[in-house]
């Protein structure tokens, strides 16, 4: 029958179009595995910051982290050469997390070394990936965003060890950097979505520094000079 | 521990806004900048208004798709009122027209949206509609061919060669669809001559149309035994078993919706075939008119089939 044949035909393309396809995935998968292995070294470095005596020695701990810089850039590039052009959304689950948790380990360095926020484009280029989706494979600005929320709940028990580990002074900085965040995601008209479930969580971050500040305060132990 | 207090508004996340989306807004009103920014406010606020703008496309994307749903369910019930040769091709006629309308207004302004864009970002939005389409197209296709169109055919109807520059040729808003009258185009990255605005249409959305053609393929078939057109009968259930072969071979490899779809694919099929069986060992012995009610019948008999969802 007629409609037989161009039925076969139609079942025929769509088996070939989803072997290409899982191939194409697997092919991407492999390669977040490897960006995920590095991801997971330069968390795994930074976590000495919490330490008694990492906390005296950040700037070194940093550079360290820093030294891995260039493999997670050959990874992005090896991966943004596997998805095909326009097509970044098509395939964005299988490296979302592992850009937000790269989005997090670079904010986080830019703060230990500057103490400022990190803006899309410095992450983006401390990655190796573009802003524009003209220019290739992006940074999206979600998973950006999310890395921030990351960075506020590391930075609320940073606060913690560092008293512990007699630095008085930080918690007052770390205070006035959370709530300047706050206030900016404050602006932000989330969906009901993942973000908005974190940004949530900035809230109990924000309150636990300001308890540790509230602590400091009331027992006389904040330095003297300007906070 | 004493208590600290947050220093911050508790429980308000300034979501207020999302949900207004429809309405494509004017030109974003530039964030009245407070004498007090920060930068970290200041570039807080440009994120805010990239997430709105991606946000308020989604919804208006949500709402097209939902009329292309609307226009498309209601061809479909066009399409099955009639079964007379000489009335069909009226049908058909009608339902070209609609078509025509609705690939040249709602789908048009869902390509115009899109364009610039990745369609993968916003594939969730318009998914819905573009199914639903493609299973009215499909149905109308199958009757007036007598065969299943494919994925290429669909894909050339939802390229525009004209660009974005003049609407296509007859295409007036649907009025049934109630549809918005078509926004003034703009933003950047259209108006590239030569390459012509087209709906990307991917192959998943393709398949899931044709399983959702099944259902239809159904109706038909029990429609056309009470009509007495038999042999339409016998060549719908060959038909159906053929997509159902097709579904079969894709199993479970294929994305999760399928599996859904060929549940449902399994209990037409079944009832089609429950129909012929009837057809075969009854039809001989039952007067025409009555085989309707035998149908009805079977029809619960299909709907209470536990083996359909393996």
């Amino acid at each position: 029958m007629d409609s037989s044949n161009n039925l076969s035909d139609v079942f025929l393309q769509y088996s070939a179009y989803m072997e290409d396809e899982q191939s194409l995935r697997e092919e991407i998968r492999s390669q977040v595995r490897e960006l995920e292995q590095t991801a997971r070294e330069m968390t795994t470095l930074l976590q000495s910051v919490h330490q008694q005596d990492g906390i005296q020695n950040i700037p070194a701990i940093c550079e360290k982290a820093k030294g891995l810089y260039p493999t997670i850039k050959e990874h992005y590039a090896a991966l943004s050469k596997k998805v095909p052009k326009d097509q970044y959304y098509r395939f964005h689950d299988h490296w979302r997390f592992v850009t937000q948790r790269m989005a997090f380990v670079a904010a986080l360095l830019v703060y230990l070394e500057t103490e400022q926020l990190a803006t899309q484009q410095m992450v983006a280029d401390a990655i190796g990936v573009a802003l524009n989706k003209e220019d290739g494979f992006i940074l999206d600005l979600e998973d950006y965003l999310a890395g921030l929320l990351m960075l506020s709940s590391e930075l609320s028990r940073f606060v913690v060890n560092s008293v512990t580990a007699g630095d008085y002074l930080r918690p007052f900085r770390v205070a006035q950097f959370l709530s300047e965040l706050s206030a900016g995601f404050r602006l932000l008209n989330l969906k009901n979505d993942n973000l908005r479930k974190r940004f949530d969580g900035l809230k109990y971050d924000l309150k636990k520094v300001e308890e540790v500040v509230y602590d400091l305060s009331i027992r006389g132990l904040k330095p003297k000079q300007e906070t | 521990m004493s208590s600290g207090r947050p220093r911050h508004r508790g429980g308000r996340h300034g979501n207020s806004r999302h949900g207004d989306g429809g309405e494509r807004r004017p030109p974003e009103p530039k964030p009245e900048p407070a004498a007090d920014d920060t930068p970290v406010t200041a570039m807080f606020r440009g994120f805010a208004s990239q997430l709105d703008s991606k946000h308020d496309l989604y919804e208006r994307l949500v709402k097209k798709s939902r009329d292309v749903t609307i226009e498309s369910k209601r061809i479909i019930f066009m399409l099955h009122r009639v079964t007379s040769e000489e009335q069909d091709r009226q049908v058909l006629e009608e339902a070209a027209g609609r078509f025509r309308q609705l690939e040249g207004g709602t789908l048009r302004q869902i390509a115009e949206e899109l364009a610039g864009h990745d369609p993968y970002l916003y594939l969730r939005a318009i998914s819905p509609g573009l199914q639903e389409y493609i299973e009215a197209l499909s149905f109308y296709h199958y009757l007036l061919n007598d065969r299943v169109i494919s994925c290429a055919e669909v894909q050339q109807r939802l390229t525009y060669p004209g660009g974005s520059a003049e609407p296509a040729s007859g295409a007036e808003p649907s009025t049934t669809a109630g549809e918005p009258p078509p926004p003034a185009e703009t933003g950047p990255g259209e108006g590239e001559v030569g390459d012509p605005l087209r709906l990307p249409l991917p192959y998943h959305e393709y398949v899931l149309g044709l399983a959702d053609l099944t259902g239809e393929l159904m109706r038909r078939c029990i429609s056309s035994v009470s009509s007495g057109q038999l042999e339409e009968c016998w060549r719908l259930c060959a038909l159906l078993r053929t997509i159902h072969e097709g579904f079969v071979n894709i199993g479970n490899t294929g994305p999760r919706e399928i599996t859904r779809k060929l549940a449902t694919l399994r209990q037409s099929l079944t009832k089609v075939e429950n129909a012929c069986y009837q057809l075969k060992v009854r039809g001989e012995e039952i007067p025409r008119h009555m085989l309707a009610d035998v149908f009805s019948a079977t029809d619960d008999y299909g709907a209470h089939d536990d083996y359909a969802a393996d």
